[in-house]
């Protein structure tokens, strides 16, 4: 189902991006605007740039980005929902001068798979997970997560999230970085050039720590599901930024000492 | 080179686990079992073995399935309500067609259940027991000596068709202490190369992924179609039994792993006794010896199936003998072993009933 991108005449003199290799020819499924293709993207480029393709080995969860294999020209594995963080230690335990991440949305992180991302975490696996938070279940129909905000309308709150019923967003990028195994925490998102510069440190940080083996490393993108949310792209940025930051505000929230 | 040891089952199993050249393990403990976890966690470390305390069964098998799509050959062990978490993960693992070994030492359910051995777990075994089509090779070892055994055969057979492998034991043969031999076995010579593991995309070749995740409804009837395939291969090649006294046999006795041994036993008081009585010991439960029940049915007045549980393994017999003779069933359950006379009891209460009888009993 691979298909080439159209050839185009630009003389490569006029190129100002190109896409990396480390991502294939595949197009994307996701929905116009969606923040998982942007953060593909930058997690394949750092990829790319650090050199280390041929060393790493991929986790995809089950969520919207379930077929992250078809884009990411690494090798993968598809992991059951929630279970990404086991499987990569797994991967990690039997090959530990390999480089391997987790990629994984909040339902599949921070609900179902909750045990595993903690004790993964606790464990101080020296893998990278990569954190998707777009407050809603994108791929069942937008039902609510959770990390969905309160008051926040998703088919399964319809008229907005309650304390009452379904308690608070959970916080998980904060109680992993509390835990001692965990060197290094950040929270990123994805909708402005500046944001992506700030995941792209992130991520390239991400796996030199690895290299070093620091131990657990986890990067959260606050992201956006304008389907979901029912909203335009533009909208969704919008309230993302209004909305999310002050619940998940970006920066680093966990950086080695010295 | 023969070394003969006395062992626990557990611990034979560990210890051939070692020499079979697994590399992974990955488990929680549970009784009666935890004694393949301690023993790796000291033994199989130090001779090189990488060995987990997930934080969960569910974690366990999920580590089995990244670590087994990296190449390596690995393992897990557990005891019924821990092989009940995992069999999402089992039917991924069946369906991304990755070998590992799955040990599950019975012990008596539903529910928390019982530590005492069971045979309980005949169905989640052999009939799937996560969701979709898929098989596990199920192997079902009377001894110590055969807990052993049968860790090379299950990795070497999970290599071989890239299947997950149950040992389905219970937990008398996991306590019991019996002598064992350790057989020559150089894991290279067995292992054969991995080229669809996740091990880092070189320049020479297209990106491996493990998937089970089809959903185009006609990829995924193919996926189906080439398991079924491979199933079908399986059942053909690889079926065993064990017959015990059967050329002459009036009547046949059924029963696999602990219960074999104590029909065995009653095998033994019947003939005393003068009556033509034999043994048929299903060693795969999966895939299970039908044609063999069949050739006992077409010569045996009778069939008594004995079991550790409320009757399942005799929906087998029943399916291999296509009503052709009665068939019974004897079985305790919540963790009681039947006694030999039990059994015998069982088999004259079944002569002396009007043929068309075919009533269940406990
Ligand atoms: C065991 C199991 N339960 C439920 C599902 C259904 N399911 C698939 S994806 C998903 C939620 C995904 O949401 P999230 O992780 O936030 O990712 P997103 O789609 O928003 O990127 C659920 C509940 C499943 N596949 N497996
Ligand atoms: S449903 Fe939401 S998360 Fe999924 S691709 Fe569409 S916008 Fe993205």
């Amino acid at each position: 189902m691979e298909t080439a991108l159209a050839h185009t005449d630009i003389e490569m003199m006029d190129c100002v991006y190109e896409k990396p290799d480390t991502l294939t020819d595949q197009r994307f499924h996701y929905c116009p605007g969606c923040g998982h293709g942007v953060a593909h993207r930058v997690l394949m480029e750092v990829i790319d740039e650090l050199g280390i393709q041929e060393q790493t080995i991929g986790v995809a969860p089950v969520g919207c980005s379930v077929f992250a294999y078809h884009y990411m020209n690494v090798d993968m594995q598809e992991a059951a929902h929630g279970r990404a963080s086991a499987v990569a230690t797994g991967i990690k335990r039997m090959h530990p001068d390999k480089y391997v991440y987790t990629y994984q949305g909040d339902g599949d992180l921070a609900a179902i798979g909750t045990a595993e991302t903690i004790h993964t975490a606790n464990r101080g696996e020296n893998i990278l997970v990569v954190f998707i938070n777009n407050a809603i279940y994108g791929m069942t129909g937008g039902q609510m997560a959770p990390t969905t905000l309160l008051g926040m309308k998703t088919s399964t709150s319809p008229a907005g999230r309650t304390i009452e019923t379904a308690g608070f967003p959970i916080k998980i990028t904060e109680m992993v970085a509390m835990l001692p195994g965990v060197y290094y925490v950040a929270r990123t998102s994805v909708h402005t050039p500046n944001a992506v510069r700030q995941l792209k440190k992130a991520l390239t940080k991400a796996f030199q720590y690895q290299k070093q083996g620091k131990g657990t490393c986890f990067v959260e993108v606050v992201s956006n599901c304008p389907s979901g949310w029912k909203m335009t792209p533009l909208q969704a940025n919008k309230w993302m930024e209004e909305n999310m930051f002050p619940v998940f505000p970006p920066g680093e929230i966990k950086v080695p000492k010295n | 080179m023969s070394e003969v040891q006395l062992m626990k089952g557990n611990e034979a199993i560990a210890e051939a686990a070692i020499r079979a050249g697994c590399q992974g393990y990955f488990g929680y403990p549970i009784t009666p079992q935890s004694e393949i976890l301690e023993y790796l966690t000291d033994e199989g470390r130090k001779r090189g073995m990488v060995v987990l305390q997930a934080e969960s069964e569910v974690a366990s098998i999920n580590m089995v399935y990244g670590a087994s799509g990296a190449g390596a050959r690995v393992m897990t062990s557990s005891s019924s309500p821990g092989i009940s978490l995992m069999q999402e993960g089992i039917s991924y693992i069946a369906c991304a067609e990755l070998p590992c070994l799955i040990v599950n030492i019975n012990r008596g359910g539903p529910g928390l259940g019982t530590i005492q051995p069971s045979q309980g777990d005949y169905f989640q075994s052999t009939k799937g027991g996560g969701h979709g089509d898929y098989r596990l090779i199920v192997l079902a070892p009377a001894s110590v000596q055969e807990m052993a055994d049968f860790v090379y055969d299950a990795f070497d057979l999970a290599d071989k068709y890239r299947n997950p492998v149950m040992i389905l034991a219970d937990g008398a043969l996991g306590q019991m202490m019996e002598k064992v031999e350790f057989k020559k076995y150089n894991p290279a010579d067995h292992i054969p190369p991995k080229p669809w593991a996740t091990v880092g995309k070189t320049r020479d070749r297209e990106r491996n992924f493990l998937t089970s995740l089809h959903i185009q409804p006609e990829k995924m009837e193919q996926i189906n179609l080439a398991l079924q395939e491979k199933y079908r291969t399986i059942t053909r090649n690889e079926t065993r039994s064990e017959s015990i006294e059967t050329d002459d046999a009036d009547y046949i006795l059924v029963g696999y792993g602990l219960a074999a041994r104590i029909a065995h036993r009653a095998v033994e008081i019947a003939r005393e006794k003068g009556i033509r009585v034999g043994l048929l010991r299903p060693i795969t439960l999966w895939p299970f010896p039908y044609g063999r029940v069949q050739e006992l049915a077409t010569k045996a007045k009778g069939i008594l199936v004995i079991e550790m549980n409320a009757g399942q393994m005799v929906e087998d017999v029943r399916l291999g003998v296509e009503g052709r003779v009665p068939v019974k069933f004897y079985g305790r359950m919540g963790g009681i072993i039947p006694s030999p006379d039990e059994v015998v009891h069982a088999l004259e209460s079944m002569i002396h009933q009007p043929v068309e009888a075919n009533v269940e009993e406990y």
